[in-house]
């Protein structure tokens, strides 16, 4: 086994640089709240730990344009108590608060439940309906990318070597606008999602629709963005037609495997009426 | 193996420790420091037993390296009675009976005193989802539930 070293850069430059000359072999610590069980079980052998909670920027939340940029590595503690974000993206907090119990949530970061790319990670969907953009920063320079095109399979993503999550802008909101997130699992606590699902949208002052992301979790190898979904939603008032076609819509995206947790029929099922339930809460919220 | 000099405080004692780089916090507490009264029933984040704060965040201390205690203040279950004063909560639990084997308790009580300092006045759902992260094998949770609830309304009390 290589003797493992642990650094803590004070500023991304120097962490981007860490990382880059390692060449795959590093891992970047956030919360650790899957890297260390992930390390303790054997499953990855790092040589160097990158611990960036010291630079200042990833731990940092700021409005900005009446949006919010958060630091990649905040803690669902500390978002937890950001009164602007619970206002603005109530959705967003309630996903990322789901993930474990409180110990968990005083360490866990949403850039870790991104970049861990697990297909059932909680913030992910909620994050992607609210259309929110990471910075990215590499031996390159900084980059921006939308949140769903950064897993591409079950513990892969687009990152480059050497790239860091550096924060999420969730933008600022239309007046009525509204999120939410559900999941299922076979407990109240701390499991494993069966099924996810995040929407936002938007709606006019008599009611209807006017804009809408809907997206799901853990029904395939990456959280999906359902256009289709979207597309039920927009236009109506969330009446009985436009409900069943966001059902038929989310059925129709899921490409789920079957395990302990619940079967393919079921995970399909389920979707559809997490989805449901979801544009309900999101159309609450909005109405105020 | 180059071993990583920390500077810490636990218990508002400043504490300095050499650890390896893979070390776990619960590991230095226990192997290192002898602190051994948090402990260790899963090593993988689900159990609670290793429960400590670190500058006022409760943590599992099991996916936490040595190393990242550099600067902080760590409160463990051996900094909560003050001298031979017991905690109102270590107190009430001893009273109610909220312990059989133990293994739970000290991170059982350090989650509780984080969540009185937080919300002094929990409903019993705030508290069983607070705790959801600290498994007991024995009690049934019913009595810890309770005593931390009993304890809540005479902190408030007092
Ligand atoms: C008991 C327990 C319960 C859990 N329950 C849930 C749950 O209910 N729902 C859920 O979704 N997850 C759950 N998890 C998983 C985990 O807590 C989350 O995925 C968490 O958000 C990970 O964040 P972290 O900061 O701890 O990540 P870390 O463990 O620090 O990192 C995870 C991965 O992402 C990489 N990484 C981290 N930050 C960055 C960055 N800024 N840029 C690039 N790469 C980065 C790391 O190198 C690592 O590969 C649970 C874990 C435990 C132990
Ligand atoms: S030993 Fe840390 S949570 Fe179980
Ligand atoms: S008292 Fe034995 S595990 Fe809780």
């Amino acid at each position: 086994m290589n003797a493992l070293t642990y650094e803590s850069p004070g500023s991304l430059d120097e962490a981007v640089k860490l990382l880059a000359a390692a060449k795959g072999n590093a891992k970047v610590l956030a919360g650790g709240t899957d890297l260390l069980v992930q390390l303790r079980m054997g499953m990855i052998k790092p040589a160097m730990i990158i611990d960036i909670k010291k630079i200042p920027e990833l731990t940092a939340i700021n409005e900005e344009n009446g949006g919010y940029r958060v630091g990649a590595s905040v803690s669902g503690a500390v978002l937890g108590e950001h009164d602007g974000m619970k206002a603005a993206w109530p959705g967003v907090v309630e996903a990322f608060e789901l993930i474990g119990s409180t110990q968990i949530q005083g360490r866990a970061s949403m850039g870790g439940n991104l970049c861990n790319g697990s297909p059932a990670a909680d913030a992910v969907p909620a994050m992607i309906a609210a259309d929110a953009v990471c910075t990215i920063a590499g031996p390159n320079g900084r980059r921006e990318a939308k949140v769903e095109d950064i897993v591409t399979g079950p513990g892969q993503t687009s990152l480059a070597n050497g790239e860091i999550v550096v924060d999420f802008l969730f933008p600022a909101r239309p007046a009525r606008s509204g999120d939410a997130y559900l999941r299922f699992i076979p407990r109240t606590e701390m499991d494993i999602a069966v099924v996810g699902a995040g929407i936002s949208l938007t709606l006019d002052d008599a009611g209807v629709c006017t804009d809408a992301r809907v997206a799901l979790g853990a029904v395939a190898p990456t959280q999906l963005l359902l256009q289709d979904g979207a597309a039920a939603l927009i236009g109506s008032k969330l009446d009985g037609a436009a409900m069943e076609k966001l059902d038929a819509a989310a059925r129709a995206a899921c490409r789920p495997i079957t395990d302990k947790r619940g079967t393919i029929e079921y995970r399909i099922k389920v979707a559809g009426v997490l989805a449901r339930r979801a544009a309900k809460i999101a159309q609450q919220r909005a109405e105020g | 193996m180059a071993k990583i000099h920390v500077t810490t405080t636990i218990n508002g004692e400043p504490v300095e420790f050499l650890c390896e780089p893979q070390q776990t916090m619960l590991d230095v507490l226990r192997d290192e420091l002898r602190l051994t009264g948090s402990k260790e029933g899963c090593a993988t984040g689900d159990c609670g037993a290793c429960s400590v704060t670190v500058g006022d965040r409760l943590v599992c201390s099991c996916l936490m390296l040595g190393a990242e205690a550099e600067g902080q203040e760590i409160e463990t279950i051996e900094g909560m009675a003050d001298g031979d004063t017991l905690h109102p909560l270590q107190q009430k639990f001893l009273e109610e009976a909220a312990l059989q084997c133990g293994i739970c308790t000290p991170g059982v009580l350090i989650a509780a005193k984080a969540l009185l300092a937080k919300n002094p006045d929990p409903s019993e759902s705030e508290v069983r989802y607070w705790l959801a992260g600290n498994l007991c094998r024995c009690t049934g949770y019913d009595k810890i539930i309770r005593a931390v609830m009993d304890c809540a309304a005479d902190m408030r009390g007092a």
